[in-house]
């Protein structure tokens, strides 16, 4: 999973009739601004240095003007750069002549559009087969994958109809469908969804999901969108005029944003919505693994809290608090520490999301446990560090 | 005083200088006539014996077979029976009036200048579409061949392969050619920039994209240019009847001389005829075949 399939290394885009004349002034670090008002040539891209990796989905962010979508029609060089490396699989795309490019895009890479890009004149089946056409795959068995690949979009019966007879989230699943039916490990996404109206994308977004988990595609996704960014992207790259100014995993960009920029971007994100327990959770401290009453309370004076993990050798078994060990303890203190003495209390899942936990983390005294599938103990989240991520302030 | 004179009078070409030119032009172009003309007419011969056998066989198929023929393609191309009813009433009526030989000697020979119109029409158009700089070296010429008056360049063609139809199909083509060229590059321009781009990007090869991508889209304008072609090639039938193009053109000519103000009229509306009869099949099946394109904006 970890190979990088597409590297881009130190990619410029000068938009102007003469760009390489006026390179040297982007290198000296002049703003697009100054550039613009000098020359007359717009920098739409700056020093882009990416690597993606192998069935990922990496998303680029931007809002309108930041050289997204110019830097996605570069991965299949509808645009070509002024200056510098696009390699897939190691391969330098930039090399390839007129045959070879169109060889690369009938394989390797296909794109779904935010304005659908389908053919007018040809029926839902043809368009999604359209690629296959182009390859000159015989005409029989290009349908026959077609109306497969429209049955998994959901889009079963409507073979026949064209595409003005379609809605548009409709329209789009055809997108889709003639993206992915021409078995190319990449899928370009430029702003696919963002035309549709919210309920529309949302299911589109858990479809793309659901397809990935089975397809393992290595997906670039262009969105303005960060919340849609955050829940689609395994990685993420913010672009802002031209240049990257910030890329990692959601979480990371969520919690560290790198500039003002940023910040001001994530701000207004869902983070109940957006995060997950193990990205905020704190270590796993407070752990008990006496065996008796008397050492478990013992244990427990060591860390100055009035309440404790209980491990053992088979994982994480419950809590305890310092007054039941107490109680306890007047009874019998060489007693064996049994799950009679331990709270009831469900542990949280790492992978859960902030939002469906908040109200057992509110209602629980002490930090409420995170244990993952195998039962060990892998963290812990207080109504303090949940109030911290979700307030205002990051924590 | 040569100072005044420029100034009160425009400073124009000696009267002797301008005769020289002229001289030498003409007699420049008389002697490349005489020279190529012979060359130039055989190179033309296999399309005089096309157009020739094709006259023929309308002319000597029965009336009523052409008739049926005719309204058959126009029911096809239409699916509307009233389209073949009024070809069906039309025919007779021209019949009935005698103006029956004229009119398949005029649909003949529209025939064959809106094929070749389209055949070089549409390239050409394409080519424009393609390249700016085409664009720029054509448009001009398109304007010439529009705006100058038709009984000019009847001359050198009239110089270079003296009276017939092959001179007649050509003057007509020049005089028609232009709304094809014209309306195939503004249709191929106008397609879709993100279809195409979708082309592109699932590796179509430029054939490709012509083909199965910017023709199709830009077939309603293409198919208005070709209608546009026929309704003037037959508004040039009496024009090109006065360099020997036999059809309905002859008698209207003839009218005009000798005032026989019924002789026009009832060949004038055959010619009309003929022209709604063109334009509603052609229209008719340009609609059909884009049916699906409706309402595709708001989609």
């Amino acid at each position: 999973m970890a190979d990088v399939l597409i590297e881009i290394e130190s990619l410029y885009k000068l938009f102007g009739n003469n760009p390489a004349k006026y390179m040297p002034l982007v290198h000296e670090g002049k703003s697009k601004d100054e550039i613009l008002a000098e020359t007359g040539h717009t920098l739409g891209l700056k020093d882009i240095n990416l690597q993606i990796k192998r069935g990922e989905i990496f998303v680029i962010m931007g809002l309108s003007g930041s050289g997204k979508s110019t830097l996605i029609r570069h991965f299949n060089r509808l645009i070509d750069p002024t200056e510098g490396v696009i390699k897939v699989e190691g391969t330098d795309v930039m090399q390839f002549g007129a045959k070879e490019l169109q060889e690369f895009r009938r394989h390797k890479m296909s794109m779904v559009f935010q304005r659908f890009g389908l053919l007018p004149h040809k029926n839902v089946v043809d368009n999604v087969s359209y690629g296959l056409q182009i390859q000159g795959v015989d005409r029989a068995e290009a349908k026959a994958k077609a109306v497969e690949w429209l049955d998994t979009v959901g889009l079963a019966g409507y073979e026949d109809q064209y595409p003005s007879q379609l809605s548009g989230g409709q329209q789009q699943r055809v997108g889709l469908a003639r993206a992915l039916c021409t078995d190319a490990e990449i899928l370009l996404m430029d702003e696919a969804f963002s035309a549709l109206d919210p309920l529309i994308r949302s299911e589109m977004q858990d479809q793309l999901i659901k397809l990935q988990e089975t397809l393992h595609k290595t997906i670039v996704f262009i969105t303005h969108d960060l919340d849609e960014a955050l829940r689609l992207g395994d990685r993420i790259a913010i672009l802002k005029d031209g240049e990257v100014v910030q890329q990692g995993e959601p979480e990371d960009i969520l919690l560290n944003p790198a500039t003002e920029y940023v910040e001001a971007f994530v701000r207004d994100v869902n983070r109940a919505r957006a995060l997950t327990v193990e990205t905020v959770m704190k270590d796993p401290a407070y752990r008990i693994t006496a065996e008796t009453i008397e050492e478990a309370l013992k244990q427990m004076k060591g860390f100055k809290q009035d309440y404790g993990y209980v491990v053992n050798d088979e994982g994480f078994q419950g809590v305890v608090t310092e007054e039941a060990l107490k109680e306890a303890y007047a009874d019998d203190k060489a007693a064996d520490l049994t799950v009679d003495v331990m709270e009831s209390c469900d542990p949280l899942e790492p992978g859960a999301v902030l939002e469906s936990v908040i109200p057992c983390t509110l209602e629980s005294e002490y930090p409420l446990p995170v244990v993952d599938e195998d039962g060990n103990l892998t963290g812990r989240l207080s109504r303090g560090t949940l109030s911290d991520v979700l307030g205002e302030r990051s924590a | 005083m040569a100072e005044s004179s420029w100034l009160t009078e425009f400073p124009q070409l000696d009267r002797a200088d301008l005769r020289d030119i002229r001289k030498s032009l003409d007699a420049g172009y008389r002697e490349f006539s005489r020279e190529y003309g012979e060359f130039i007419e055989s190179f033309f011969d296999p399309l005089l014996t096309f157009l020739v056998w094709f006259e023929k066989l309308l002319l000597a198929t029965p009336w009523w077979l052409v008739i049926a023929v005719i309204a058959g393609l126009a029911y096809l191309a239409s699916r509307s029976w009233k389209l073949g009813l009024g070809v069906v009433i039309s025919f007779m009526l021209i019949g009935y009036f005698g103006m029956w030989d004229n009119t398949m000697r005029t649909m003949s020979i529209i025939l064959v200048c809106t094929l070749m119109a389209i055949a070089l029409g549409v390239p050409i158009g394409i080519a424009m579409a393609r390249s700016d700089r085409a664009q720029a070296f054509v448009t001009p010429v398109l304007d010439v061949m529009q705006t100058m008056p038709a009984f000019v360049y009847l001359i050198p063609v009239v110089m270079l392969l003296g009276i017939g139809k092959i001179p007649g199909v050509i003057a007509v083509i020049i005089y028609a050619i232009p709304p094809v060229i014209r309306l195939t590059n503004l249709g191929i321009r106008l397609v879709d920039k993100d279809v195409m781009e979708a082309a592109t990007a699932y590796g179509a090869s430029p054939f490709q994209r012509l083909t199965g991508v910017q023709l199709p889209l830009a077939m309603p304008t293409i198919m208005a240019g070709i209608n546009q072609t026929i309704m003037m090639s037959l508004s040039m039938v009496v024009i090109a009847s006065m360099i020997g193009v036999k059809g309905l053109g002859q008698p209207v000519l003839k009218s005009i001389t000798n005032q026989y103000f019924t002789l026009g009229l009832l060949n004038g509306l055959a010619i009309v005829a003929l022209a709604i009869i063109f334009d509603r099949v052609s229209q008719a099946y340009a609609k059909r075949a884009q049916e699906h394109m409706k309402g595709l904006e708001n989609g």
